[in-house]
């Protein structure tokens, strides 16, 4: 290969690292003060990005042109850094003491709100920034042309890091940002006012992330999807480069940025495979990252997910024999939409439930389940058209290849907790999207697999229904079943103390790993069973949202209960079904879902009717004078 | 009382728990301004758990919680600090990844009007060993060191009242010796300082008075071979 391509190549990579650390450097920040891992943090560089791209050419327009181009990109920034103010007051500042599932939740409410609202004011299209003033030109490198720009945005990198060193060495401010990042409370009994402290920090790491984005428009346009194709890169770096770190969030940036950069000439398709190879080999050797501290972050999803188990009641019984009964007749009662939408419920609750048995009862705040649905759903879809095999050995297959993918990231996932377990879940849904939306010779792309349609005789809306309820019912029960076993309490057991279940002869990580396999082999039934009543397929399926919504539904139905995932996939699920006609706006109405969750309902639905019932308990006992 | 008149930190009736383990047991205790006292007590008696119920940082309940004739009951820690009360925990929780002279910069708050405050040179002149080693980080310390580090980051608040938590435990008798003549430099400028402690040993080289904690109660107060006596039964 011609060696001054290689060079431009590699000044190209240098170029997008960084970008990337730029924005990354602001979440790693917030995140090492604040211990919250800022979903948000991709809509702010998007917003930073808008903000440059519409006030740039009215700045140059009043100001002349250089003058005008600077100062609407430090005015973007700075108005970006005011919004991560409002966000810690408003929102961030309630959830310091949450689980980080909660925070994690709570701060992706915003990604939804911020995207609705952005095009509710903005609108869905691009919007294009103008170039930067006298940056437009190009300069030669080894004979080839290389855009004077990117030269500025590689000098930005280093600069900014140098910045923020003397910042954080130099200052006050930064010195107590770092005591923070080590010992909050110990800042605090100093007598400083952490509440301070946070504001300051977000607004430092809102601005990064509002510079980063305001820095790309030469390059690119302001766009609707960037927030969370940024945010999955951010926290790749950060997790490389060790949460908290800002020198290893510039060392993993430029490693990422070279990487894809070369990795585009040797994978085109799927570049992302190759960032994702690297975290993988970094995670094993330095499981806290490059420059990060060995020290557990987020202890694990808290109480407030933890299930607690107990025999159901006769009562209980009985209603649960009820509801079956209320599905199984629910084909007689409602319309052939209504079954649709309760074949698509009953699919979401499996979903749920698998998700279920690694959060409520393993302890393991995955934010990726998305990753096993869509294999699930992949694998169907690709044996039915590429295989030509048949419905019923499609659907053996979903759960196969799904539980298989889900043994072999799970290997990687089980060695983490916490917030890192929870990323690296996030990045490998990531990563298989990106390969499901690459790979199009295989997968169709952003087209997806079309007409995979069930056999014969289950493609009656009824029959089929009656399906999914029989595999999708059968799965649960087993799932609950796993629960209530010694496996199942063996996992509890480790959620709960992975020392002392170690400690007892439990083999902490190989239960992990296991439940992990068996939650995606579930989800990747619901996949194929998904593929059939859809007919198609494309990425989505393996997207954010998939992994959210199955949190949300978990969320809302309660997680400390058995039963509580199925309940909150069927509110949840209507819901969607009711407002979603209405309005364009869901993810809008999700989002505020979802904070009113966290913020009002922590237990969820189920969750909060147990609480009622446990006063009534503690009420007639202390009227009838007994010891609580 | 031995040495002031006014009482700074008057603690009544004050409950503590873990969740639904209680921990603290109507514990009441008094301290003057510019006194030494020692709270005695066993691994797990409850000292460390008083010391940080005052302070704000775990929850608790009492009747009355006064310092400088303010309730600090409920207040966040860091105004509860703010007011003049330093604290040196058990675990030091030094910031390791911060050099000496960081270190100190975090503590530093200013000084209540008419007192000199606490600067790095004088702290410097008490604990002669950090002079040395002000560029270093924390984390290459030893724990002596880092024991002294401590003290000095509280006293750069310019506290009235140190809360101490077992400041001689897991050092070597040099050292110890050495924390004594910090607590008494401490008296000697007029702050007061709540040490809590297992050994009576340190206690009696230090102290003007004691309480004795056990099982979370308040058993024994007044001199310190009443408490260490109440104790041992």
């Amino acid at each position: 290969m011609d060696p001054a391509f290689l060079v431009i190549q590699g000044l190209n990579g240098l170029a997008s690292a960084s970008s990337l650390f730029l924005i990354a450097s602001g979440l790693t920040l917030v995140f090492g003060v604040t211990r919250i891992v800022n979903f948000a943090h991709g809509s702010l560089t998007m917003l930073g990005a808008y903000a440059a791209a519409l006030l740039a050419p009215l700045a140059m327009a009043s100001l002349g042109k250089p003058l005008g181009f600077w100062t609407a990109i430090a005015v973007a920034a700075i108005a970006v850094g005011l919004l991560g103010v409002l966000i810690e007051i408003v929102l961030l500042r309630r959830i310091y003491r949450a689980p980080e599932l909660f925070q994690l939740l709570a701060t992706f409410a915003l990604v939804l709100i911020i995207q609705d609202l952005v095009i509710l004011t903005i609108g869905p299209q691009d919007v294009l920034g103008p170039r930067a003033p006298g940056l437009t030109g190009f300069v030669e490198i080894f004979g080839r042309r290389f855009p004077l720009y990117e030269l500025f945005l590689i000098a930005v990198g280093p600069i900014v890091l140098g910045l923020l060193w003397l910042l954080l060495t130099r200052t006050r401010f930064g010195i107590l940002v770092r005591a923070a990042t080590q010992d909050r409370e110990m800042v605090g009994a100093l007598g400083v006012d952490q509440a301070r402290l946070f504001t300051g920090t977000l607004f430092l790491g809102a601005f990064l992330a509002g510079l980063g984005g305001a820095l790309q428009i030469p390059r690119a346009p302001a766009n609707t999807e960037m927030d969370l194709a940024l945010i999955a890169e951010a926290f790749v770096v950060t997790v490389i480069g060790g949460m908290g770190s800002v020198t290893g969030a510039f060392l993993a940036a430029i490693l990422i940025g070279v990487l894809q950069a070369y990795g585009i000439l040797i994978f085109p398709e799927i570049t992302l495979v190759v960032v994702f190879l690297l975290m993988a080999i970094v995670l094993v050797v330095r499981p806290y990252g490059l420059l990060g501290k060995p020290e557990p972050i987020g202890a694990g999803p808290g109480a407030a997910f933890a299930l607690t188990l107990r025999p159901w009641t006769g009562v209980e019984n009985a209603l649960a024999i009820l509801g079956i009964l209320a599905l199984a007749a629910a084909p007689l009662l409602l319309d052939a939409y209504g079954v649709t939408v309760a074949t698509e419920a009953v699919i979401l609750a499996l979903v749920a439930f698998s998700l279920h048995l690694i959060i409520g009862v393993g302890g393991l705040v995955s934010f990726g389940h998305a990753a096993w649905f869509g294999l699930g759903a992949y694998g169907a879809a690709l044996a039915v058209k590429s295989l030509s095999i048949p419905m019923e050995a499609a659907l053996a297959l979903a759960p196969l290849v799904a539980g298989l993918g889900a043994a072999l990231f799970g290997a990687f996932v089980v060695r983490l907790s916490g917030i890192y377990l929870a990323m690296l879940t996030l990045a490998v849904a990531q990563i298989l999207y990106a390969v499901a939306f690459q790979w199009v010779e295989v997968t169709g792309g952003d087209n997806g697999i079309v007409g995979v349609w069930p056999a014969d005789w289950a493609s009656g809306r009824i029959v089929y229904f009656y399906l999914v309820l029989a595999l999708a019912g059968a799965a649960i029960l087993a799932l609950r079943r796993i629960m209530y076993a010694p496996f199942g309490y063996a996992l509890r057991a480790a959620r709960d103390s992975a020392l002392r279940a170690e400690a007892i002869g439990i083999a902490v990580r190989r239960t992990r790993w296991l439940a992990f396999a068996l939650s995606g082999a579930a989800a990747g039934l619901a996949g194929g069973l998904w593929t059939f009543l859809k007919g198609a397929i494309d990425p989505t399926v393996l997207s954010i949202p998939v992994s959210v919504d199955a949190l949300a539904m978990l969320l809302l139905g309660g997680a400390q209960t058995v039963i509580g995932p199925i309940v909150g996939a069927g509110l949840l699920h209507m819901m969607e079904d009711q407002t979603m006609p209405l309005t364009d706006y869901w993810r809008l109405v999700l989002g505020l879902v979802l904070l009113a969750i966290v913020l009002l309902a922590p237990r969820g639905v189920v969750g909060a009717i147990e609480a009622l019932r446990e006063a009534r308990r503690d009420e007639t006992r202390a009227a009838k004078g007994a010891p609580p | 009382m031995s040495a002031g008149t006014t009482p700074l930190l008057v603690v009544e009736g004050l409950d503590a728990a873990y969740g639904r383990a209680r921990v603290l047991f109507d514990v009441s205790l008094e301290i003057a301004a510019g006194e030494v006292v020692a709270l005695m007590g066993r691994n797990g008696a409850g000292k460390s758990t008083t010391l940080k119920a005052v302070l704000g940082l775990v929850p608790a309940k009492a009747r009355r919680l006064t310092f400088l004739d303010r309730s600090i009951a409920g207040l966040a820690p860091h105004r509860i600090a703010r007011l003049g009360l330093g604290w040196v925990p058990e675990e030091r929780r030094i910031f390791t990844e911060l050099t000496v002279a960081e270190n100190l910069e975090v503590g530093r708050r200013p000084a209540p009007d008419g007192r000199a405050p606490w600067t790095p040179e004088r702290l410097f002149a008490l604990f002669p060993n950090l002079a040395e080693m002000r560029g270093r980080r924390a984390d290459a310390m030893s724990g002596g060191e880092q024991q002294m580090l401590a003290i000095a980051r509280t006293l750069m608040g310019n506290p009235s009242l140190v809360l101490l938590d077992e400041p001689s435990e897991g050092l070597a008798p040099v050292i110890v010796e050495q924390m004594a003549d910090a607590v008494r430099a401490m008296k000697q400028e007029g702050i007061a300082v709540l040490l809590s402690e297992q050994t009576a040993a340190f206690a009696a080289a230090v102290s003007d008075r004691a309480y004795g904690l056990a099982r979370g109660e308040i058993r024994a107060s007044g001199t310190l071979d009443a408490v260490s006596a109440a104790l041992a039964v």
